[in-house]
C-alpha cells in the first residue's frame, strides 16, 4: 500500500506481505472479539487488549513460576483470563450498563487496575514467556519463526471456529439476534443476558488466544495493551463496528500497513499507530459507518 | 443620599440570598471558589500551591470537555489535541521567538480552536462511538508527525526550558485561580443560555433539534470551537508551569484524565468535572509516598465510586439535595415541600 518501487526491493515486499500477514491475524483475533461484544452488548471495552496481556502474564505464572506444562499452562491461562472477563463483566460492567460514557471508564478502570496489579506483582522489567516451538524456516529467502507461522495458523483456525460457531450454530444465531434487535430476540425467547455473557466470554477467550500466541515472540510489559489497543479500535472503526467481515477486512489492511511502515520507514515504531489512524480516519471519513458497518440510524 | 449608599449592599446581599444561598449546590461553589482565592492568607507552602494551581489547570480541561462531550454528546475521545497542540504552539512560540506568556497562551488558545475547527469540519458526518474513535486518532496521529520532526518539535523528547508564568508561585497562584474561576463561570453561563440549551437538544435528539429548525452543524462547530479554545487556555497554562512539553500532552491517557474527571464528578453540568478534578487530583498527589500502588488505589476509587453513582459525584448529590418544581422546573432545596417561585407542591 505504502510501497512505491524506488525505495524497495523484492526481499522488501515478501518481508512486509509476510509479516503484515502474522500481524493482520492477531489483529483480526483481536478485533473480532472486540466486535463480537460491541455487537451484542454494545459496550466499547477498553480493557480489551488488558485481556490480552494478562494472558501472556498468566502462561509466565503457570509455566515459569509454577513449572506447569507449557500447553498446560496456555489452556488454564486462556481459561483463567477469560473467567476473569465474564466475572468483570458481570460484576462490574452490567449494573451500569444504561450509563454508556460510566462504562467506558469502568473499562478504562479495569485495564489499569491489570496493568497496575501486575506491575505490582512482576514489576516493569521485561518477562519473557518459553516458545511453544523453536526454530524458523525460510519462505521465499524470509527467516520467519516458526512461532509466528503457528501464531498466523491457530489465528486462522480460531477465526474460522469463530465463524463457524456464528453462523452454523443455534448458539451463534441467538448471539446474532442478540446482536441485531436486543428486545425482539428477548421476545422470541432467548436470554439475552446469557448471551452477553456467553459473548463476553467468547470476546476475552480470542483475546487471551491472541496473547497466548504472540507472548511468547515479544517480551512481557505491564503497559504493554495501549498500543494494540489502538490498533484494535483502528481496525474496527475501519470495518465497520460490529462488523465480523469488517474487522477481518480492517485486521489485515492495517497489519499489511504496519509491517510495511516498520519496514519502510526509518524510526517507523513511532509511526506505525499514525499511519494505521490515518488510514482509518480517510475510510471514515468518505464511508461514515465504516467498510460493512451497520448503519446506527435506526437504533432505538 | 443615605439611601443609595445602603440600596447596593442590600441588593447584593438580597441577590445572593436569592440567587446563590438558596441551593446547597450553588452555596458549596460560593465557598469552594472564596476559599481559593483566600487560601494563600492560610498557607504559602509552595507545594500545596503547586497543588491547587494545577488542579486548577486541569479544572479547566476537565470542563471543557464536558462542554463539548457531556453536553452536545459529541464524545471526545482526543480532548489531548487541543492541550497539547495550545502546549506546543505557547512552548515553541516562548522559546524560539522569546514571546512573553501573555502572548503565547491567546496564541496558543487560537491554535488549538484552528485544531477544533480542523477535527470539527471532517467529524461532522459521524456518529456516536465512530465519532469517538474517530476523535481518538488525531492527537496519535500528531504525535506520529512529531517524532518526524524532531528538529521543530523536539521529537521523543520534547521541549524544555520554557519561561515561568512568574517567579514568584504566589503571583502564579493569583494568575492561574483567577483565570479558573472566570473560564469556569463563563462555561457554566454558556451551558446555562439558550445555546447550552442547543447543545443539549443535539445531544438527546439530533433529528429533532434539526426539525425544529436549529443549524446542528453550526453548534456542533461551536462547541468544537469554544471546547478548543478553553482547553486551549489550560494547555498554555500547563506547559508554563511545567515548563516543558513532550508527546506524553497528546498521549492516550491525557485524552482519557479529562474524560475520567467529568464522568466521575458527573458529565453535562461543567461543576461536575471541576469537583471531579479537585478530589482526583489531589488524592493523587497525596498518594505521592506510596507511589508503586497510587494508580491502582485511583482505579479502584474511580471504579467503585462510579458503581455506587453511575451519573457521577455531583449528580448524585444534587439529586439529593435539591429536587426540581414539577411546574416551573425551579430547583429547590430538598427540605421543601412547596416550589420557592411558584408555591407548586413538591411532593406529589
Amino acid at each position: 500500500m505504502l510501497w512505491t518501487p524506488q525505495c524497495g526491493t523484492m526481499i522488501e515486499l515478501k518481508q512486509i506481505i509476510i509479516f503484515g500477514l502474522i500481524s493482520g491475524g492477531i489483529y483480526a483475533l483481536l478485533a473480532v472479539g472486540f466486535s463480537l461484544i460491541f455487537g451484542v452488548a454494545r459496550i466499547i471495552n477498553l480493557s480489551h487488549t488488558a485481556f490480552y496481556m494478562l494472558a501472556g502474564y498468566l502462561i509466565y505464572i503457570f509455566a515459569t513460576t509454577l513449572g506447569l506444562n507449557l500447553y498446560a499452562a496456555i489452556v488454564l491461562s486462556i481459561l483463567v483470563a477469560s473467567l476473569i472477563g465474564v466475572l468483570g463483566y458481570r460484576f462490574l460492567i452490567d449494573p451500569i450498563r444504561r450509563h454508556e460514557t460510566a462504562i467506558l471508564i469502568v473499562t478504562l478502570a479495569l485495564a489499569i487496575i491489570v496493568q497496575e496489579a501486575l506491575s505490582q506483582g512482576f514489576g516493569d522489567d521485561r518477562l519473557t514467556v518459553p516458545r511453544m516451538i523453536d526454530g524458523y524456516v525460510q519462505i521465499f529467502g524470509i527467516k520467519v519463526f516458526n512461532q509466528r507461522i503457528l501464531a498466523l495458523g491457530v489465528a486462522i483456525l480460531m477465526l474460522a471456529g469463530t465463524w463457524l460457531l456464528l453462523m452454523r450454530t443455534k448458539l451463534g444465531t441467538a448471539i446474532r439476534a442478540t446482536a441485531q434487535d436486543r428486545e425482539v430476540a428477548n421476545l422470541m425467547g432467548m436470554n439475552v443476558g446469557r448471551m452477553e455473557t456467553i459473548a463476553m466470554g467468547a470476546s476475552i477467550a480470542l483475546a487471551a488466544i491472541a496473547g497466548a500466541l504472540v507472548a511468547p515472540t515479544f517480551s512481557l510489559v505491564p503497559h504493554m495493551w495501549m498500543s494494540p489497543l489502538v490498533m484494535v479500535l483502528a481496525v474496527v472503526v475501519l470495518g465497520g463496528l460490529g462488523s465480523i467481515k469488517g474487522s477481518l477486512l480492517g485486521a489485515f489492511i492495517l497489519g499489511f500497513t504496519e509491517s510495511a511502515v516498520v519496514f519502510l520507514a526509518p524510526s517507523g515504531s513511532f509511526l506505525k499507530e499514525a499511519a494505521a489512524l490515518t488510514i482509518m480516519l480517510i475510510v471514515i471519513l468518505v464511508r461514515p459507518e465504516g467498510l460493512f458497518g451497520v448503519s446506527f440510524e435506526e437504533e432505538r | 443620599m443615605i439611601g443609595t449608599l445602603t440600596t447596593y449592599p442590600n441588593r447584593a446581599y438580597t441577590a445572593l440570598r436569592e440567587g446563590v444561598l438558596i441551593l446547597p449546590g450553588r452555596t458549596i461553589a460560593l465557598a469552594f471558589f472564596l476559599i481559593l482565592l483566600l487560601l494563600p492568607l492560610f498557607t504559602q507552602d509552595l507545594y500545596s500551591l503547586r497543588i491547587v494551581i494545577m488542579a486548577s489547570i486541569f479544572a479547566v480541561f476537565a470542563a471543557s470537555w464536558d462542554l463539548l462531550s457531556g453536553f452536545t454528546g459529541q464524545m471526545n475521545l482526543g480532548h489531548a489535541l487541543f492541550f497539547g497542540v495550545a502546549a506546543y504552539t505557547s512552548g515553541l512560540l516562548n522559546l524560539n521567538l522569546g514571546l512573553p506568556a501573555g502572548l503565547t497562551l491567546p496564541i496558543g488558545a487560537v491554535a488549538a480552536v484552528l485544531a477544533g475547527l480542523l477535527i470539527g469540519i471532517p467529524c461532522l458526518r459521524l456518529r456516536g462511538p465512530y465519532l469517538s474513535l474517530a476523535t481518538l486518532a488525531f492527537p496519535l496521529i500528531l504525535i506520529g508527525v512529531i517524532s518526524v520532526i524532531p528538529e521543530v518539535t523536539g521529537g521523543n523528547q520534547g521541549i524544555s526550558g520554557i519561561d515561568r508564568l512568574n517567579e514568584s508561585r504566589l503571583v502564579e497562584y493569583y494568575i492561574v485561580i483567577p483565570i479558573m474561576i472566570a473560564l469556569v463561570t463563563i462555561m457554566w453561563k454558556i451551558t446555562n443560555s439558550n445555546t447550552g440549551l442547543i447543545f443539549h437538544a443535539i445531544r438527546e435528539d439530533e433529528v429533532t433539534a434539526r426539525a425544529s429548525g436549529i443549524n446542528t452543524t453550526k453548534y456542533k462547530l461551536i462547541a468544537f470551537c469554544l471546547s478548543g479554545l478553553f482547553a486551549g487556555v489550560a494547555g498554555g497554562l500547563w506547559v508554563h508551569m511545567i515548563m516543558s512539553v513532550g508527546p506524553s500532552s497528546l498521549g492516550l491517557m491525557k485524552s482519557f484524565e479529562p474524560v475520567i474527571w467529568s464522568v466521575f464528578g458527573g458529565v453535562a453540568t461543567i461543576y461536575g468535572p471541576v469537583a471531579g478534578v479537585f478530589i482526583l487530583y489531589p488524592l493523587m498527589e497525596s498518594l505521592t509516598p506510596i507511589y508503586e500502588i497510587r494508580m491502582l488505589l485511583f482505579a479502584v476509587v474511580v471504579l467503585v465510586v462510579l458503581l455506587a453513582m453511575p451519573d457521577g459525584l455531583t449528580t448524585w448529590f444534587r439529586d439529593k439535595t435539591e429536587k426540581v418544581c414539577p411546574r416551573c422546573k425551579l430547583r429547590n432545596v430538598a427540605t421543601r415541600s412547596s416550589c420557592r417561585v411558584c408555591t407548586a407542591d413538591l411532593d406529589q
